[in-house]
Formats: structure tokens, C-alpha cells, sequence
């Protein structure tokens, strides 16, 4: 009974959906222009992602993505919570992606947005590109092989460019320096009335040296990482998952791309699973973004650590609080002391 | 806690075996990942009650030694986090970092002791 009406309220929404896709595509591609295949794809909990084609009348067929908000009005699971709000709007994600491919950056193309109405909640629209987005599969199959030792390398040219993207060209964006983001973890911390000595020795270390995290300002992705990468076989092919864009020190990405958590296993190659940390720095002189020195990184990496331990911990008092019970969300709290062991290993 | 068989390892034991052996091979997807999330809770809670009373009594015996005070684990915690953040650590700061580094060691192998040796 409870599965027949849930059936049911998917599929209208599948065909209010197919309903709005269909009039945007004619909107933007021309009367005539219609969809098929809208599916929706497994993935976030906290966005919808969709897949669909677009058919214009000339026969041509444009393989896409819409992600958009999560109908029901539940309010989203923030990575980090404090009085800085990360986690941008779907319009703001869409229009970073534009922005970054503008000056190279290989990303998918965001050809259109979607309002909030009355039929759907927020999006936007971008290609669907061909290749693999699995962390795991990425490093492990065949497929990738030629890729892999390429991708240090690029994913540090891809980064120097949206880093370097002027900031009075990007759209509003929360603002978090590093002396705001460390604070702002530290508060996270404490919010959890759970005295921690390991995340404690890591605010303090970092406090006092916040010199070599440097004072650039620009866009930081937030989220950059194996896992957020689109691979094909020649190599990076798009950088996906821009929500947790904002305003900082963009060498913050260069230390989370190297941080364990994203190795799955291949803990000998340090950037990603796949690749070296003189690949990822050769790549970042080359696509611009200047020589970044090995201190700056490591004062980086052992925020990184800092801060996937953070997740990891706020994550499980999203259980424990109760604001939703999970068995996966509980278990992954046991994981920030994977963050603590590593930086702990980093320190001095 | 009661000491007669089954004690609450042997319990736990068991509903991981269940788990593994009946349920995981039966379900796919979400349920599949989630069972599978589930067994490894569990032998978390395994490990702790075989290794943790010893690991807590090292601590305690780390914790007393370094703040030179005495007290119960959860109170030297706390008092070593004040500590650190108010800069009172540093003139200790080997033997600091050798007790974090142990500390946090000792809880890898609760939780995931693959994480000190997998490769590949």
C-alpha cells in the first residue's frame, strides 16, 4: 500500500517534470524541441539529479543533466554549520560552472536554469558528458589506466584557473578566510559539547601558523576531490559539484584534493589516489596559479584532514541529534579519526 | 554488566554473523550498502569491547602522567583540550604529541584497523 502510493507520487512527479522540461527545451532550443529518456539518476540526497535528452527538430539530440532542488521544503544537510552558511544556490552553481569553463576549465556545459515555480523547485541544466565519476572505479579500472598519471597534473591547471577567475566576475559567495574557516570549525566542534584533544592540537598548530596559508583570496570549489572529478579515458574531463563554492584561500582546494579520505585505498599516490604532489604543482605553475610552496601546502593538508574529520563528526550528530537517524550518517563519525590519526602523523 | 553466556560480545558476534550470513547475501542497493555499514558498526562495538578497557586504562595513565593530576578520562580529556587551546601545552609538546598520536592510533584500530596497513 505505502510502495503503490509512493510509485504513484514518483511517477506525477516524473511527469510534471517531463511537463517543464518540455516547455524550457522549446524556450531555449526552439519550438519543436522535445525530451525523452527523463530518468532520475541515484546519487545526493539532498539534490535531485535527472537525466533526459533533448530532441530538436533538425534530429539533433542533446544528451543532459538537470540538478535541481530537493522538492519537499527540507532544509539541507550543511556540511559545516556555524554563522557562515556554506552550500550555494542552484543558480550560483550553474553560473560558477559557466564562469570556470570560460577560462578553461574543463566542466560540463550549462546550456539553461530553471525557476522556482509552482511545477518544480530550482536547477539547472548542464551536458552530460561521458566518463566516470566513481572515486573507486576511477583509480581501479582499466578504462583509466592511460588516464591516471595525467590527472594530478591537470586537476592542479584546472584549479589555477577558476582560482585565478577575477573576483568582481563571480556571482555573491559566501566569504570564509582561513583565520573564519578555522574558527568556524572549532565552533562546530564545540557545538557537540565533546572535548576533543586530537581536532584541539590541529586548531591550535594551524592558528599559529595561519602565515603559511598565504592571503589570496578567490574562488575556492570547496569540494575538490576525487569523487567530484568526471574522468574518461584521456584524462579529466569535467570538474563537477560546485555547491560548496565560495570566497577563501584557494590553496584550501590543493590541500583537500590530497588529504587520504580520497585515495579509496591507493594511499601511495597522495593527489587523489591516482597521481604526485610535484604533478599537481607542475600542473598549478602551468595553468597560472604561481609556484605553491610545499609549506603552504602542507599547512593545507593538515586543514584538510582537520576539516574531513569535522564532517565526519558533524555528520554523526546529524544521527545523534536526532535530526535524522542513520545508521551510515552514525557510522561515518567513527571515520573522523581518520582526519585526527593523519594530521596527527603531519604535525610537529 | 551481567557476566552469564552470552556476554554482550558473543551478542553483538552473533547479530553481525546474522547480518553477513543471512541478510547481505539477500539484499541489493541501498539496503545492500546500509547491511553492509551495519556489520561493520558492529564489529566496531566487537573490537571495543575486546581491546578498549585496556586502551582507556593506558590512556588514563597517559592523561595523568602529562597533566600531572589525577582524575577520570572523561575529566583529564577535557582538561588537556582547555589546555591545548590555551597554549599551557607547549612547553610539553613532545610528549603531547606522542599521547594525541597514540590516542588516536589506539581508536583507528577500534574502527578501522585496515587504515594503519592497506595498500591498493
Amino acid at each position: 500500500m505505502t510502495a503503490d502510493t509512493t510509485k504513484n507520487k514518483a511517477e506525477i512527479q516524473t511527469e510534471i517534470l517531463a511537463a517543464v522540461m518540455h516547455d524550457r527545451v522549446a524556450q531555449v532550443y526552439g519550438p519543436g524541441t522535445g525530451i525523452e529518456g527523463l530518468v532520475r539518476l541515484s546519487g545526493g540526497a539532498s539534490r535531485e539529479t535527472w537525466s533526459f535528452d533533448a530532441l530538436l527538430p533538425d534530429g539533433e539530440r542533446k544528451p543532459l543533466i538537470l540538478k535541481r532542488d530537493p522538492l519537499d521544503e527540507q532544509t539541507d544537510t550543511q556540511l559545516i554549520e556555524g554563522e557562515v552558511q556554506l552550500g550555494v544556490d542552484r543558480w550560483t552553481e550553474g553560473r560558477l560552472m559557466q564562469l570556470a569553463g570560460e577560462v578553461g576549465v574543463p566542466v560540463p556545459e550549462v546550456p539553461f536554469f530553471l525557476d522556482a515555480d509552482e511545477r518544480t523547485s530550482a536547477g539547472f541544466v548542464m551536458q552530460r558528458l561521458e566518463g566516470e565519476a566513481l572515486g573507486r572505479r576511477i583509480l581501479r579500472e582499466d578504462a583509466y589506466a592511460k588516464a591516471r598519471p595525467k590527472l594530478a597534473f591537470q586537476c592542479g591547471e584546472a584549479a589555477a584557473r577558476f582560482h585565478n577567475i577575477p573576483t568582481d566576475r563571480l556571482p555573491a559567495l559566501p566569504r570564509l578566510p582561513v583565520a573564519e574557516a578555522l574558527d568556524y570549525n572549532r565552533n562546530v566542534v564545540d557545538s557537540f559539547h565533546q572535548p576533543h584533544a586530537g581536532f584541539e592540537y590541529a586548531f591550535h598548530w594551524l592558528r599559529e601558523r595561519l602565515e603559511l596559508a598565504g592571503d589570496r583570496v578567490g574562488l575556492v570549489h570547496g569540494d575538490y576531490r576525487n569523487g567530484n572529478l568526471l574522468v574518461d579515458g584521456d584524462g579529466l574531463a569535467g570538474v563537477l559539484d560546485w555547491e560548496l563554492g565560495h570566497l577563501g584561500n584557494p590553496l584550501n582546494d590543493l590541500g583537500w584534493i590530497c588529504i587520504r579520505a580520497w585515495r579509496y585505498g591507493y594511499y601511495d599516490k597522495p593527489v587523489g589516489g591516482f597521481g604526485e604532489v610535484d604533478d599537481l604543482l607542475d600542473g598549478y605553475e602551468a595553468g597560472g596559479g604561481g609556484r605553491v610552496s610545499r609549506e603552504a601546502l602542507h599547512f593545507w593538508e593538515v586543514f584538510g584532514c582537520m576539516r574531513w574529520g569535522v564532517i565526519c563528526m558533524t555528520l554523526a550528530f546529524t544521527h545523534i541529534s536526532g535530526k535524522e537517524r542513520s545508521v551510515e550518517k552514525v557510522s561515518i563519525g567513527r571515520r573522523a579519526v581518520e582526519g585526527e590519526y593523519d594530521l596527527l602523523q603531519l604535525v610537529d | 554488566m551481567p557476566t552469564d553466556r552470552p556476554n554482550a560480545a558473543e551478542l553483538v558476534e552473533a547479530v553481525r554473523e546474522f547480518l553477513s550470513d543471512h541478510i547481505a547475501p539477500n539484499v541489493e542497493g541501498q539496503l545492500a550498502f546500509h547491511t553492509r555499514v551495519a556489520i561493520n558498526a558492529l564489529a566496531i562495538v566487537e573490537r571495543t569491547i575486546a581491546q578498549g578497557g585496556a586502551m582507556d586504562a593506558a590512556e588514563l595513565d597517559r592523561l595523568k602522567d602529562l597533566l600531572d593530576r589525577d582524575g577520570n578520562l572523561e575529566d583529564l580529556n577535557e582538561e588537556l583540550s582547555r589546555a591545548i587551546r590555551a597554549g599551557e601545552m607547549d612547553d610539553r609538546k613532545e610528549a603531547l604529541l606522542a599521547h594525541l598520536r597514540q590516542t588516536s592510533e589506539d581508536k583507528i584500530a577500534l574502527a578501522n584497523p585496515r587504515y594503519l596497513t592497506k595498500r591498493g
